[in-house]
């Protein structure tokens, strides 16, 4: 009598296989059946209720670098510049323009970049805290705020050095008042204050 | 945020002509970006007017015209206005902080929306963000709210401090209607109280824009102050402030005026004060009667009963203040 060896796992696919197959073919039929129509329904709908989102053309220079790109309206500079150009060095606090975290510079000028939708500053200059250093060699006021103490956790920190820069631009640095006047925009909540308004006073004497 | 088309408009006539409902105009955006983050304003369209309108401050000869678009920091920093007219630089100076002075346009500031905390909270009823639904402040947490003004369907303050200033200088908005015709209305119509109709902040026809300030020329350039008294030194609206002004010969008043933010609806004029000071010697008891006179008739809410010695004790320091240089 000649045995014929069955593997017992391929005698059990064998089986499976067939309902398998059967299965399958059965639910890819009914697939096939839906009507185009219902699919297209279906769009319809899911475009009723969730309303498309429209995007501008986008030309925006970045730390000196320019970028073209379709951006979501709603998009602000903030998201634009973490989520769109991953440069994450701009932080969200609040995002509601009352803690001054996401600082920036637009054509020069310290703005809040949460209230800033990317659409309307096409065409303009952005700084962020990635563009102040040069050549590896880290800006003053970095070196300030490393020297007096001018952070603790270190979220506020950008906010707080794109400020800083533009507060002695502005010429408002000539007294411990004046500096926090204004530096009120900026809020830290570890209370590195005092340090800060350090780094700003060894900035703006040297 | 709800997705909204946005346009570029070039010039007042473009940015009317375009304008209808669910369309809102943007300037700085530093108010409406928040209130459509929040969805409390949910605009189809938005038109950018940031290039169709002055950004400059302009010498008329017996006023100054201050373009719609002009940033509040170029206007706090303007030589004309620290010259002549340094009541308007105190005034937006001691409102938000230098980022958004650097953002936010003159124009904007007069049709900023209130901070009331329940017009900001969704899941409260507010007559101003929902007609009809009632005012959830007015028997609330209205340690903010207004002590003159007011109504029943709402308690909410105007939040400017240039606003302040400017009633108090009698200044006219430019504006330019749907029908593309010019007009003026003097500032102090401009705000409205808000009676039983809350949700309309003021006076401004439907889809009509605001091209320009005018302030007239004046004699308070010297002796004036902007006094502001808040929750922390800066960065914080008003408990009240007030704008004080004084035309002076000698130590005789020839003219006063005296007005508030953070106690109504609208920036508030004092004139009942101002009357009482015309004529008069500049005095610290002049000041202490005006101040009287000022709180007088005001009427608290439950929670800021406070704001009514703060108001008096501001508004005689803001007239002492008007004599020192």
């Amino acid at each position: 009598m000649i045995r014929v060896k069955i593997n017992p796992i391929m005698a059990k696919n064998e089986k499976l296989s067939r309902r398998f197959f059967l299965k399958t073919t059965g639910v890819l039929t009914l697939l096939a059946a839906i009507p185009a129509s219902l699919k297209s329904a279906y769009k319809q709908v899911k475009d009723f209720i969730v309303i498309q989102k429209k995007t501008a053309p986008l030309t925006i220079s970045v730390n000196k670098k320019a970028y073209t790109l379709d951006s979501d309206t709603r998009t602000t500079l903030l998201d634009l510049l973490r989520e769109n150009l991953a440069l994450t060095g701009t932080k969200k606090g609040c995002d509601h323009g009352q803690c001054g975290a996401c600082t920036v510079h637009v054509d020069g000028e310290r703005v809040l970049s949460c209230l800033t939708l990317s659409a309307m500053v096409s065409g303009k200059e952005v700084t962020t805290i990635e563009g102040i250093a040069n050549d590896g060699q880290l800006h003053p006021m970095q070196e300030a705020f490393i020297v007096c103490d001018g952070f603790q956790c270190g979220y506020c920190t950008p906010g707080q050095i794109m400020s800083a820069i533009a507060c002695i631009k502005e010429g408002h640095a000539n007294s411990v008042t004046e500096i926090k006047e204004h530096m009120s925009g900026n809020l830290c909540r570890c209370g590195a204050y005092n340090g800060i308004v350090e780094s700003i006073q060894k900035v703006a004497t040297s | 945020m709800k997705p909204f088309n946005l346009i570029k408009t070039k010039d007042p006539k473009d940015a009317v002509s375009q304008k209808k409902e669910q369309v809102q105009y943007i300037a700085g955006g530093t108010n409406l970006v928040d209130l459509m983050k929040k969805n409390i304003q949910l605009p189809d369209t938005l038109l950018d007017i940031t290039d169709a309108l002055s950004r400059q401050v302009d010498n008329q000869g017996r006023a100054i015209q201050i373009g719609a678009m002009t940033r509040n920091a170029t206007v706090a920093t303007n030589v004309m206005i620290l010259r002549d007219f340094p009541l308007i630089a105190k005034a937006v100076l001691a409102g938000a902080s230098p980022q958004i002075r650097n953002m936010a346009s003159t124009a904007g500031n007069l049709l900023q929306r209130t901070r009331c905390p329940y017009f900001y909270d969704v899941t409260t009823a507010c007559n101003k963000r929902k007609p009809g639904s009632g005012c959830s402040a007015y028997d609330g947490h209205n340690r903010m709210s207004a002590v003159v003004g007011y109504s029943a369907d709402c308690v909410a303050v105007h939040p400017s401090d240039l606003c302040v200033g400017l009633v108090a200088l009698n200044a006219k908005v430019h504006i330019t209607g749907k029908d593309q015709k010019e007009s003026v209305i003097p500032f102090q119509e401009f705000h409205r109280l808000p009676g039983n109709t809350p949700h309309l902040d003021n006076n401004l026809p439907e889809h009509a824009l605001i091209t320009s300030i005018e302030v007239p020329e004046n004699l308070f350039g010297k002796n004036c102050a902007y006094l502001k008294i808040r929750d922390r030194d800066s960065y914080a609206f008003a408990l009240v402030s007030v704008a004080a002004a004084l035309h002076l010969d000698g130590d005789r008043i020839i003219e006063a005026r005296l007005a508030s933010g953070g106690v109504a609806h609208k920036p508030w004029r004092w004139l009942q004060a101002e009357q009482f000071l015309k004529g008069k010697r500049a005095t610290a008891s002049t000041f202490g009667e005006a101040a009287k006179l000022v709180v007088k008739d005001l009427k608290p809410l439950t929670h800021n009963g406070f704001k009514i010695d703060m108001l008096r004790g501001a508004v005689e320091t803001a007239l002492g203040q008007c004599l020192l240089d």
